[in-house]
C-alpha cells in the first residue's frame, strides 16, 4: 500500500484548487491511501474542505499560532515529523509547495521528484525539463520516502462528495525563530477568478503596448468570465502585475479556454499553457510560434479584433 | 557582512531550442551553446549591488559542474564577483547533491548571505536553494523580488502565486532571486579582461566528501507529445462562431 500525506495548501479559510488537483495525482499511486495535513492557526474549515473531496481517506491538522502563515522554515520540520510512517509527501508545484517541498526533501535526506506530471508506478512519475522541451521519467527509490511537487495543470480537481475523518495531531519539533513573516499584498479583491483555477483565461503580451492597453484584455476577459493572464514580456513592461505572469517561471495553467492576445508564443510561454483544452492564438505576425500550438488562430490586429469579438458576444 | 556565495550553474543557453537524443537517454548539448543558468545572473547582480552599496565586502562565484563551467565563472568574475570557486564533477548532479557541495563550500567560507537563482532553466527543479538553507539549518527567502539588508536581518519580498509577501530573516541566510529582482549589467571588454587575472580555485567535488550518485533513476527522456495542429480562422466572426460551437463562449 502506498501512504501518502498531501500537504494541503490554504489561505486560512480556503483549501486551493491546487491542493485538489494534487489529490488526484496521489489517488493514481497504485495502493494509494490519501492523507491530507492542515497546518494553519484554525484548520477547522480547510480541513473540513479536504475531506469532502473524492480520494481522501482522512484529514489530519495541526493546529498552531506559529502555522498562521506558510513559512517553509517554520512548517518543513513539522511536516517532517508528521511523514513518519508514509510513503509518500506530496505538495502542489506553487509557490507554496516550491518554497517548502525541498526543504522536507532535504530534511529527509531524499531527492525531490519536482512537477510530477504522471504517474507511472508507485515510485516512477514523468516530469517536464528544459520548459516542456524534455520529458523525463525518473523512478525513486522503493526503500526511501517519495518528496513530490505536483503539476497540478496535468490533473483534474478532485471533485466533491468524500467524507473522510478528521483528526487532530500534536507535532513536536523545534522550530526555529528566525524566520518571520511581516505581510502579504495581494490584489484588490475582485469577482474575477483565480488565475491558477480558472476555466477561461485571457491573456496579454508585449502587443498590447501599454498598461492602459491592458484594459481591453480585462475586459473582454470580463465579457467571457474569464481570468486575466499575461506574458512575461508584458509583466516586465509593467503592463501587468507579476502574479498574472503565465510560463515556465510563472504560473503553469490548464483551462478549458485559452485566448492569448499579442503574444508571440516564446516556449517558456507555451510550457505554460499546453494542457489548455483549447488554445485561441490573435496575433498580427502569421509566423508568430503561438499559431504552432492553437486551435483557433487569427492573424490580425488585435486593436480591431478585440472590440469587434466583444460586439459579437453581445 | 562580510561575504556573500552566489551560485552560479553552467547550462544549455537560453536560446537554444533543446532536442532529445534519439536513444532517450538525455538532450542534445554537444556543440550547442551553454550560458549562465539566467536566474543565477540575477542572483549575482544582487550580490552585487548589495557590495557596490557597502553592505558586503566581498562576492565569491560558485559553480558545480565540469572543468568547462569555469567559463561561466569567468562571466561572473567579469561582472564583478570578486573571486570564484569550482567544485568539479563530471556527474550531473541533483539538486541535493548539489546543495550538499554547496554546504560544503559554506562551512569552508562561512558567507553572511548566499544568494541562488530560483531554478536553473535545464532541469527546472527549483530545489537547490530551499535545500542548501535546510541543511544549513538557516531561513531561506525563495522568489525574492526585493532584498534589504538591515544589519543582521534582511527584508526579502517575495512574488507569492497571491500577490507579493515580505518575511524578515536572520542573517545568514539563503536567497532566491526571481525575475524582477533586477536586470543583471552587461559585461564590458575591459571587465573580461580584468577577469582573467581573479582568482578561481578548483576543488574535486570527491575532496569534499558528497557523492555524485543519483538518488533518482533517470529511466526515459523523450520529446514532448505535439499538440494536434489547429486550424486558421479567417476573420472575427468565424472564430466567435467556432467558440460559441465548441460550447466555449
Amino acid at each position: 500500500m502506498s501512504k501518502i500525506l498531501v500537504i494541503a495548501e490554504h489561505d486560512g479559510t480556503k483549501l486551493s484548487q491546487a491542493t485538489a488537483r494534487c489529490v488526484t495525482c496521489a489517488s493514481q499511486v497504485p495502493g494509494a491511501e490519501v492523507t491530507v495535513a492542515v497546518f494553519a492557526a484554525d484548520p477547522a474549515a480547510v480541513a473540513a474542505q479536504a475531506a469532502a473531496l473524492n480520494g481522501v481517506a482522512a484529514v489530519v491538522t495541526v493546529a498552531a499560532g506559529h502555522n498562521a502563515h506558510a513559512l517553509a522554515a517554520t512548517l518543513a520540520p513539522q511536516v517532517v515529523k508528521l511523514a513518519a510512517g508514509y510513503s509518500h509527501v506530496f505538495g502542489p508545484s506553487t509557490s507554496f509547495g516550491k518554497d517548502l517541498m525541498p526543504r522536507v526533501a532535504a530534511l529527509l535526506g531524499v531527492p525531490q521528484i519536482s512537477d510530477a506530471m504522471s504517474v507511472e508506478g508507485t515510485h516512477r512519475f514523468k516530469r517536464p525539463t528544459y520548459a516542456g522541451n524534455a520529458i523525463v521519467t525518473l523512478e525513486a527509490p522503493a526503500d526511501r520516502t517519495v518528496v513530490a511537487t505536483v503539476r497540478t495543470a496535468s490533473f483534474e480537481a478532485a471533485t466533491a462528495g468524500g467524507n473522510a475523518p478528521i483528526s487532530a495531531a500534536s507535532v513536536e519539533a523545534t522550530l526555529p525563530t528566525h524566520t518571520r513573516f511581516v505581510s502579504i499584498s495581494a490584489p484588490q479583491a475582485t469577482d474575477r477568478p483565480d488565475l491558477s483555477s480558472a476555466a477561461k483565461v485571457v491573456s496579454g503580451g508585449r502587443a498590447l503596448a501599454s498598461k492602459e492597453n491592458f484594459a481591453l484584455i480585462f475586459s473582454l476577459a470580463g465579457k467571457i468570465g474569464g481570468a486575466v493572464g499575461a506574458s512575461r514580456a508584458a509583466v516586465d513592461a509593467g503592463y501587468a502585475s507579476n502574479e498574472l505572469q503565465v510560463g515556465q517561471t510563472g504560473k503553469i495553467i490548464a483551462p478549458e479556454l485559452y485566448i492569448a492576445v499579442g503574444i508571440s508564443g516564446a516556449i517558456q510561454h507555451l510550457t505554460g499553457i499546453k494542457d489548455a483544452k483549447t488554445i485561441v492564438a490573435i496575433n498580427k505576425d502569421p509566423e508568430a510560434p503561438i499559431f504552432e500550438v492553437s486551435d483557433l488562430g487569427l492573424v490580425g490586429d488585435l486593436f480591431q479584433v478585440l472590440p469587434e469579438m466583444e460586439k459579437l458576444l453581445g | 557582512m562580510r561575504k556573500i556565495l552566489v551560485g552560479i550553474k553552467r547550462v544549455v543557453d537560453y536560446n537554444v531550442r533543446v532536442r532529445v537524443k534519439p536513444d532517450g537517454s538525455g538532450v542534445v548539448t554537444d556543440g550547442v551553446k551553454m550560458s549562465v543558468n539566467p536566474f543565477d545572473e540575477i542572483a549575482l547582480e544582487e550580490a552585487l549591488r548589495i557590495r557596490e552599496r557597502g553592505e558586503a565586502a566581498e562576492v565569491v562565484a560558485v559553480s558545480i559542474g565540469p572543468d568547462d563551467a569555469q567559463q561561466q565563472l569567468r562571466t561572473a568574475l567579469a561582472m564583478g564577483a570578486d573571486r570564484a570557486i569550482l567544485v568539479k564533477t563530471d556527474a550531473a548532479l541533483e539538486p541535493l547533491a548539489a546543495a550538499k557541495a554547496f554546504l560544503a563550500v559554506i562551512s569552508k567560507e562561512n558567507p553572511d548571505l548566499v544568494i541562488v537563482g530560483k531554478q536553473a532553466i535545464d532541469d527546472d527543479a527549483a530545489q537547490t536553494g530551499p535545500m542548501i538553507a535546510a541543511l544549513w539549518d538557516r531561513p531561506q527567502a525563495t522568489f525574492a523580488s526585493k532584498v534589504e539588508i538591515k544589519g543582521t536581518t534582511a527584508t526579502i519580498v517575495r512574488e507569492v502565486d497571491a500577490g507579493l509577501e515580505t518575511i524578515e530573516v536572520d542573517l545568514p541566510a539563503v536567497i532566491s532571486a526571481d525575475l524582477r529582482l533586477n536586470e543583471p549589467r552587461y559585461v564590458k571588454l575591459p571587465d573580461i579582461m580584468k577577469a582573467k587575472k581573479k582568482p578561481l580555485d578548483v576543488i574535486d567535488l570527491a575532496s569534499l566528501g558528497v557523492s555524485a550518485e543519483a538518488g533518482l533513476k533517470c529511466v526515459l527522456v523523450e520529446p514532448p507529445k505535439p499538440r494536434a495542429k489547429g486550424i486558421m480562422v479567417k476573420d472575427v466572426a468565424e472564430l466567435v462562431d467556432a467558440l460559441k460551437k465548441k460550447g466555449l463562449v
